[in-house]
């Protein structure tokens, strides 16, 4: 589990990140929400090591976060960030391969290609594993890079936007596929995802920030209420129930 | 391009450049050489084939590593100011220990390659706009600018003519017993190869390499000092050979790709065939006289420079 007790950040005197505590339990898919600039992405960066904290702390299995040697951690947790910027002309096959890298420091066995060819398989890239990412499109890159989360193979799975770029069928397909890897192989993922509906349906625990804060967290059933998101989104929902999902409505 | 094809060339050139020159000395004479024949061959024709192949292979490799770790294609050693801190470094050796050994110099250029290759990596991480053609610009005029502090310097000093030979490459006077210390770039060329996997996943960025447990940080330094002993050891005895490490690793990642692993070796057999077949050029075109390596491969370098530039939407520099 991810204990994160009284985290704060602040970017020139600005609180990106104000006093923030969560509790993120082992098996189960946990949802930062919030508007642009709550301070999500931060929060996340934050929980992932690649960004120092200004106060508090995050103890993983009980254990500060920082504390842990650099590759020992990357065994255990991993985190994709929103890479779309990354020009670097590397094939499908090669980017995921650099998940077994904390496992094997550039030397693949044949354990290590089995695991990739897998997690090529789980994101259903065989088609594109010898092409350029350059190549891409901005959805099949996103998928490049979850497979490579896959490959790595660690227990903690942290992702910033992963749906960013996706069609409604990509998007899909990653939340299942999430959804599989918790429920069958026990891992625990947190995620920063912008498309309330998805987190509703998929997640076990929302957190909803608001300018830096945590205002409210809990099951989806409590967060995805019209009062709850009023105050986290300032706009008005109409929250359904449709097939057992609580599903908000907010186009017009 | 298929790896035998650059390989075949290399070996056919290299034998050639063997028997180039003003000595007569031809492929025919090789059983019974005479000998004078042989000393021309073993003190000049030799050495001078290998510091070719040597300076070639390595400053293309220096150029990939940059390339890399800055995450910008358009950044070299001539693109950075690594090769006039070099040339800076030689100087200030001059001035303040003029009896000082080549392996003194050596220590000097490289610690000047490496100070001013890291000033511009700071500088790089200032700028915020932070187009592909923008930062090669303003690593020229760094370049520049410790430049004109070397001509300065010179100037004062009287040492115009001396700086003027690291100025410009010559493979010419590359006799036994001056080029031995290419050598040193050898077990870097190595050292870059087995770090490759390193190189190429920093270069996907800082936080991508936190994520797989990897120093950003460490990675970069060790880069940056592979390149400066690069650098420092060619320009100190070669002389300066601009664009090679710009054009080469950008040719060979058009077709390759960009994970070193797999274009490292291209990257160096390609190097060494461009600065082979330059210096080739050079020692026929005004034949018997000799044009320096440095024009050669600067006019042919800055031409394909800016081919790759105009062109650089198509191959998705």
């Amino acid at each position: 589990m991810v204990d994160v007790t009284n985290v704060s950040k602040a970017y020139k005197e600005v609180k990106v990140v104000d006093d923030v505590s969560v509790h993120i339990k082992k098996g189960t898919i946990t949802s930062f929400i919030g508007a642009n600039g709550a301070g999500k992405s931060t929060l996340l960066s934050m929980v992932s090591r690649l960004i120092p904290k200004d106060e508090g702390s995050v103890l993983l299995d009980g254990e500060e976060i920082t504390s842990y040697d650099n590759k020992e951690l990357a065994k255990r947790l991993s985190v994709l960030k929103q890479s779309n910027n990354i020009k670097v002309r590397i094939t499908v096959r090669e980017l995921v391969s650099f998940g077994r890298f904390p496992y094997s420091q550039g030397k693949l066995k044949k354990e290590d290609e089995k695991l990739i060819d897998e997690a090529i398989e789980y994101m259903q890239l065989e088609d594109f594993e010898g092409r350029f990412l350059d190549e891409l499109s901005g959805g099949q890159k996103q998928r490049a890079y979850i497979a490579m989360v896959i490959a790595q193979d660690t227990e903690y799975i942290l992702l910033d936007e992963p749906l960013n770029n996706l069609d409604m069928k990509h998007s899909k397909q990653i939340m299942k596929a999430l959804r599989r890897m918790v429920d069958d192989l026990g891992k625990t993922v947190v995620i920063v995802i912008h498309d309330i509906n998805f987190a509703s349906c998929y997640s076990d625990h929302i957190v909803a920030l608001k300018d830096g804060k945590c205002v409210y967290e809990g099951h989806p059933e409590e967060m995805i209420t019209n009062n709850v998101l009023r105050e986290v989104y300032d706009m008005e929902f109409n929250v359904c129930n449709i097939d057992g999902n609580r599903i908000c409505v907010f186009f017009t | 391009m298929k790896w035998w094809i650059t390989g075949f060339l290399l070996i056919f050139f290299s034998i050639l450049s063997l028997f180039i020159g003003v000595s007569d000395l031809s492929i025919t004479d090789l059983f019974s050489l005479s000998a004078e024949q042989q000393e021309v061959l073993f003190v000049s024709r030799i050495p001078r084939l290998i510091s070719l192949l040597i300076a070639g292979m390595s400053m293309s490799i220096a150029g990939l590593i940059m390339q890399q770790l800055s995450q910008n294609k358009f950044v070299s050693p001539t693109t950075a100011g690594t090769m006039d801190s070099a040339r800076l470094g030689i100087l200030v050796g001059m001035l303040l220990f003029p009896s000082a050994s080549m392996m003194e110099k050596m220590l000097l250029a490289f610690l000047f390659a490496l100070a001013g290759t890291f000033v511009f990596m700071k500088i790089l991480d200032k700028i915020r706009y932070r187009d592909a053609v923008f930062i090669p610009l303003v690593g020229l005029m760094f370049g520049n600018i410790i430049g004109s502090v070397t001509t300065f310097l010179a100037y004062r000093f009287d040492l115009v003519q001396s700086i003027g030979t690291w100025l410009h490459g010559d493979f010419s006077m590359l006799i036994e017993g001056r080029y031995e210390l290419l050598y040193l770039s050898l077990p870097v060329v190595i050292l870059a190869y087995i770090f490759a996997h390193h190189f190429t996943i920093a270069g996907m960025g800082e936080d991508f390499a936190s994520n797989l447990g990897l120093s950003y940080q460490k990675v970069l330094y060790l880069g940056l000092g592979l390149v400066a002993l690069i650098t420092a050891s060619v320009v100190l005895t070669a002389g300066m050979l601009p664009f090679l490490g710009l054009i080469v690793p950008n040719i060979v990642t058009i077709y390759q790709g960009d994970h070193l692993r797999s274009s490292i070796w291209q990257t160096a057999v390609l190097g060494a065939l461009f600065v082979l077949v330059c210096d080739i050029l050079g020692r026929v075109i005004i034949y018997p006289y000799e044009i320096s390596i440095g024009l050669t491969v600067g006019v042919l370098g800055s031409g394909i420079f800016l081919y790759l530039l105009l062109r650089r939407r198509a191959y998705g520099l």
